[in-house]
């Protein structure tokens, strides 16, 4: 199989996931007092500042949660009710209308549950944040403002946010940005305190590390209200006994992808610029969509995103599938319907285009093979997709 | 050969792509998403388009080891099965819905798109067989759906494969359950898949609206009100609100329905029987008949109704079927299948009623004989 969707799941490395095996067979509840309690919360606490230093943490500030949703969920929520609960004014979330469906969610939630105002803030044609519709939303009522959620990068069209614009206009009014860090982490350089944010969320699997485990970083004076509630593991901000084997890999696979980022990164760019160059020549009129890039500080460097005219994304999916060639059509429901995406409708693309994208994601396994095969699938399939849309237009005009 | 299983989520489905599995075939398996809020059509086993079913199907495909999708058709389903649906009884006839997903979804917008994309053929858990590409009844006479798929050409019936005519429901379930497949003790769906409630009167009137109109007896006299034509069947004996009793005391029914007047036409058991019924867009799919001549046949007229001999003539764009023993309960909407004969299952053929006659009414009512029902 040539496994181009990373950006869904990505192998766990062989590293993060020895360390992991290894701790499965420990006994140990972290918050146990004796001996092999203590043991268990020194694997907890090692990790901790192993991750810390990979991301640019004090350990402190990082809060361990189930994974990158439910880290989003925390931030916005948390954000949200603790920002109000200091000034009941304070109902307004500015969102970007491009967020991962963690936070685009959560944030609808409290607009329909928790008396929120919700601002989705708007973003150009190729997916990037409006910084003047930002600060002009943020001016008009500065008092208002709970927070400002814009993500690092987008999971569907890799385009980079200029986040430390966003910090910067944020931080004149006073108020707290959480970013959705998922993507970026380990793809770009992430620090997290020199970034100014408030809150970050990160993800363990779709760094190399395991399923299940995601982190939070909240910085040392920003007061989130927890969601879960239990036994106060985590700064009495999030409960439940800490997965101490899976935080351990978690930290692994942080440190040795953020060692190894920039040469992967520089390898990956090579990967996908070769693997848009085929996909132009054999499909000449599919689009790429998001920012060109290259740079990295515009288009994450891993990801590959197009519109195929006149092909259905679901069909050119199977039949990729069909071909040994794994990747994306963003987002489906629960039963499992490709739905347009809300991410490139909002980037102004026609709902007809944008369900004929498909996303194609690299990682550290994807190879010069990996590349050539999906560009030797992708003509054929595109020409069957297109006679396939064509003969059920035709079917509903008999 | 490449094949495409459309996987609703219940247990004929699963045993059908489990067969063709077992014959050999390359087979991939397909949920089809009807419903534009999959929430708002029937909720657990009752449907074919829930949350749940979509998770059985994909559940069912993993035990057979084969690919599955969702393929979303809930747009051309509203257009083609339920926007439709809602017309014929706006037009005061009585439509098949599942017929129609037959014809218009499952062997039209899916099997195209089957083939173009490289398919060979559509397999579906329909009780029904094929001999020769000729459509037959299932040989469990409780379950068979030769009826709803009579509507389909020889061309599509040419791409379809029906793996349990052979096998009777309770086979079907001991197989399912055999092959571990979970759906095997699911309930049989029935009813419309798309009124959540069952209630298709008010299905309708949500979105027909209210249209009063009278209730006569076959004189004409107003004996009753409706709130709208829509809520009735021809045949229909309930739910009338007949102020007046009938004369000779005995129960009425529905014997026909017209909207442009917005009037519904009671009368006796008696008055119902018809002897002959009038279709058109005819589908020649079972072996060659020689439409020049009168056929001798049987007709089925409902879904579940009775089969008579009839004999069928073709006049221009229409069908006179004259049935041997006349038949009650028979609404313009409905298809009028015919069949071989006493001995011969297969499918000849497949007609859309129009409007009924019957020989009695000329005798008493010295009329033209034709009762219009729309």
């Amino acid at each position: 199989m040539h496994y181009l969707d990373h950006a869904a799941t990505t192998p766990m490395l062989p590293e993060a996931l020895e360390v992991m095996s290894a701790h499965l067979h420990d006994l140990g509840n972290p918050s146990s007092l004796h001996a092999a309690g203590r043991a268990a919360r020194r694997t907890v606490e090692e990790a901790r500042e192993q991750l810390g230093a990979a991301i640019g943490a004090r350990p402190s500030e990082i809060i361990f949660t189930g994974g990158g949703t439910e880290a989003d969920n925390l931030a916005i929520k948390g954000l949200y009710w603790s920002r109000r609960a200091a000034d009941p004014r304070r109902v307004r979330v500015l969102a970007s209308s491009v967020e991962h469906h963690a936070v685009l969610d959560a944030v609808a939630w409290l607009g329909a549950h928790q008396g929120a105002e919700i601002v989705w803030l708007p973003v150009d044609r190729l997916g990037r944040l409006d910084l003047d519709a930002l600060e002009a939303s943020i001016a008009s009522d500065r008092g208002s403002v709970a927070l400002v959620a814009v993500m690092w990068a987008n999971n569907e069209v890799g385009t980079v946010q200029p986040i430390h614009d966003v910090v910067e206009i944020a931080a004149r009014y006073g108020v707290p940005v959480h970013s959705d860090a998922v993507q970026a982490a380990v793809q770009l350089e992430v620090d997290f305190t020199a970034s100014g944010l408030s809150t970050m969320a990160i993800s363990g699997h779709k760094i190399g590390g395991p399923l299940g485990v995601g982190a939070l970083l909240v910085g040392r004076d920003v007061l989130v209200e927890p969601i879960v509630h239990g036994g106060g593991q985590e700064r009495d901000l999030r409960s439940g006994t800490l997965d101490a084997p899976a935080i351990a890999g978690f930290a692994v696979a942080a440190e040795i992808a953020v060692a190894r980022r920039e040469g992967q990164a520089k390898r990956l760019a090579g990967l996908r610029d070769d693997l848009i160059a085929g996909v132009i020549a054999a499909v000449p009129d599919a689009v790429l969509n998001g920012d060109p890039g290259p740079e990295p500080d515009r288009r994450l460097p891993a990801n590959a995103h197009f519109a195929f005219p006149g092909c259905e994304g679901d069909a050119l999916l199977m039949l990729l599938d069909a071909n040994g060639v794994a990747c994306s059509t963003g987002s489906a429901c629960s039963a499992g319907v490709a739905q347009p995406s809300h991410v490139l409708l909002a980037m102004g693309l026609d709902p007809e285009l944008s369900r004929s994208s498909l996303r194609f994601s690299l990682g550290h396994t994807s190879t010069d093979g990996d590349v050539a095969a999906a560009v030797e699938a992708i003509g054929p399939a595109v020409e069957r997709a297109r006679n396939a849309r064509q003969a059920v237009e035709a079917s509903r005009s008999r | 050969m490449r094949l495409l299983a459309a996987m609703s989520g219940g247990v004929d489905s699963a045993v059908a792509a489990a067969r063709a599995v077992d014959a050999g075939h390359d087979v991939t398996g397909v949920h089809l998403a009807l419903a534009e809020n999959p929430k708002s059509f029937r909720t657990g086993a009752r449907g074919c388009c829930t949350l749940e079913d979509a998770r059985d199907a994909r559940r069912a495909a993993d035990v057979l080891g084969i690919p599955f999708y969702v393929w979303d058709l809930a747009a051309r389903f509203r257009e083609d099965v339920v926007d439709d649906f809602v017309a014929e009884y706006a037009a005061g006839r009585t439509p098949n819905p599942c017929l129609r997903c037959n014809e218009k979804i499952k062997f039209s917008a899916v099997l195209d798109r089957a083939l173009a994309l490289g398919f060979d053929a559509v397999v579906t858990g329909h009780h029904a067989r094929l001999d020769d590409g000729v459509l037959r009844r299932s040989v469990d006479p409780a379950k068979d759906q030769s009826y709803v798929l009579a509507v389909l050409t020889r061309d599509q019936l040419a791409h379809a494969i029906f793996p349990l005519g052979v096998s009777t429901k309770a086979e079907v379930r001991a197989e399912a359950a055999a092959r571990r497949l979970a759906v095997a003790e699911k309930p049989d769906s029935h009813d419309i898949c798309f009124i959540a409630d069952g209630d298709t009167a008010g299905f309708l009137r949500d979105r027909l609206g209210s249209a009063p109109g009278d209730l006569v007896d076959t004189d004409g006299a107003v004996i009753g009100s409706h709130d709208g034509t829509y809520g009735f069947t021809v045949g229909q004996r309930k739910g009338l609100r007949i102020g007046v009793p009938a004369a000779d005391g005995n129960p009425r029914y529905v014997l026909s329905i017209s909207p442009v007047d917005r009037t519904v036409t009671v009368g006796s058991r008696e008055e119902l029987e018809v002897d002959e019924v009038i279709a058109e867009r005819a589908v020649w799919s079972g072996r060659p008949v020689d439409t020049s001549t009168e056929i001798a046949c049987v007709v089925q007229v409902r879904a579940h109704g009775m089969v008579t001999p009839a004999h069928v003539m073709v006049d221009g764009d229409e069908l006179r079927i004259r049935l041997a023993e006349s038949q009650r309960g028979i609404a313009a909407g409905q298809a009028a299948v015919l069949y071989g004969g006493a001995d011969d299952d297969t499918v000849i053929g497949s007609a859309t009623i129009t409007r009924t006659a019957s020989a009695d009414l000329v005798r008493r009512r010295d009329s033209t004989g034709i009762v219009r029902i729309a």
